[in-house]
């Protein structure tokens, strides 16, 4: 049964992940976090913390953490599959089909449309993360460090376009020091 | 069969050793398999990443998928997305055992204290700058602010947003085509009466 819910939910994010890593993690919490119960939202941001900071796609580093965690190994290999699967039918159909310009026009103009939507799944997925557990000491004195943490580190990824690892290395230096 | 193993490696390597997600790759899969191996020629090797970004599902996959199908066929296809994968899983296995043994530690979790909110932000930030780079303006302002909503507030499965968002797009792409079509008939037309 868990095998199946995984291959159901990795396939359905998928097909309908659009848009780059980022754009996925809002299909991954809302599943993964939300719907079946599979991580806390705090394990869910540290994980993306450590894909940031490890090689390789955020969504297969995802799938390979939450099929670990529900059904073990075979199921870490089984979430990744699943996800990539989509991807291997579409390889045979869809390519042939968008190498034509007109086509290709199409699909690009289509995402063009699509990406202010994106930003809106992305932006969700952020919001969502927003809460008590993963900024404990909100509300809770003046100095908010989480609050303060989560400011600086936008300004510096925002405006500085920062390098994300070295933004976790040293939040995470400020936390062993700070709490 | 040789094609299909250097395809693997070639992936493995990238797939080990680069940092910062699927725009990083894309340079060192350029180098390896236009420049070094010469595979692929360079501008049809772009024209097939235009389209590799459009699709869904995992970018890093899709081009390892699309790159191997192109230089070796289904062998080399499913070599190359072996290579691509296979790194980030392993890597994966062997922190999720060790982490789940030591996220209680005090000191541990003190350092994943400070690193959640900077995670938060390191969402945030990307999803501002690309409504920058859509030229989202106030009139359209409203699609993002709608899918936040939705998502966020009305608890709607981003699912459902993504497939309402894609009729709406593709509604739009195809008008766009049918106006340029209409513009090419009527130029080409008058050409004719001239």
């Amino acid at each position: 049964m868990i095998y199946l819910q995984l291959l159901w939910v990795f396939v359905k994010i998928g097909v309908l992940g659009f848009g780059g890593g980022y754009a996925m993690l809002s299909l991954i919490q809302h599943e993964v976090v939300d719907h079946y119960g599979w991580m806390t939202t705090t394990e869910f941001a540290d994980m993306v913390a450590i894909s940031q900071m490890t090689p390789g796609p955020i969504s297969i580093n995802l799938a390979t953490y939450v099929g670990y965690t529900t059904a073990g190994f075979g199921g870490s290999l089984l979430a990744s599959f699943a996800l990539c699967l989509p991807s291997v039918i579409m390889v045979y159909f869809i390519l042939r089909l968008f190498m034509n310009k007109k086509n290709n026009a199409l699909l690009t103009n289509t995402l063009k449309g699509l990406k202010p939507a994106i930003a809106g799944l992305i932006f969700a997925a952020g919001l969502a993360m927003m809460n008590l557990q993963n900024f404990p000491d909100f509300g809770r004195g003046q100095y908010n460090i989480s609050v303060t943490i989560c400011v600086l580190a936008f300004v510096a990824s925002y405006f500085f376009k920062a390098n994300p690892i070295l933004l976790i290395v040293i939040s995470g230096i400020i936390g062993f020091f700070a709490y | 069969m040789k094609k299909a193993l250097e395809l693997f490696f070639c992936f493995f390597k990238i797939g080990a050793f680069t940092l910062g997600g699927g725009y990083a790759m894309l340079s060192m899969v350029e180098k390896a398999v236009v420049d070094q191996k010469k595979w692929i020629p360079n501008d049809e090797f772009w024209d097939m990443i235009a389209v590799v970004q459009s699709l869904p599902g995992v970018f890093a996959v899709n081009t390892a998928l699309y790159v191997g199908h192109r230089v070796a066929g289904t062998k080399g296809a499913f070599a190359a997305m072996l290579g691509a994968i296979i790194p980030s899983i392993t890597i994966i296995l062997l922190l999720a055992t060790v982490f789940r043994e030591y996220r209680d530690q005090p000191v541990v979790e003190r350092i994943f204290k400070g690193i959640r909110p900077c995670v938060v932000a390191l969402i945030l930030a990307p999803s501002l700058r690309m409504i920058k780079s859509a030229k989202v303006t106030w009139k359209t302002a409203i699609i993002p602010i709608a899918a936040v909503l939705l998502i966020w507030w009305l608890k709607v499965s981003p699912a459902y947003v993504i497939l309402t968002a894609i009729a709406g797009s593709l509604i739009y792409a195809l008008i766009i085509r049918r106006r340029e079509t209409a513009r090419h008939e009527t130029r080409d037309g008058k050409e004719d009466g001239a």
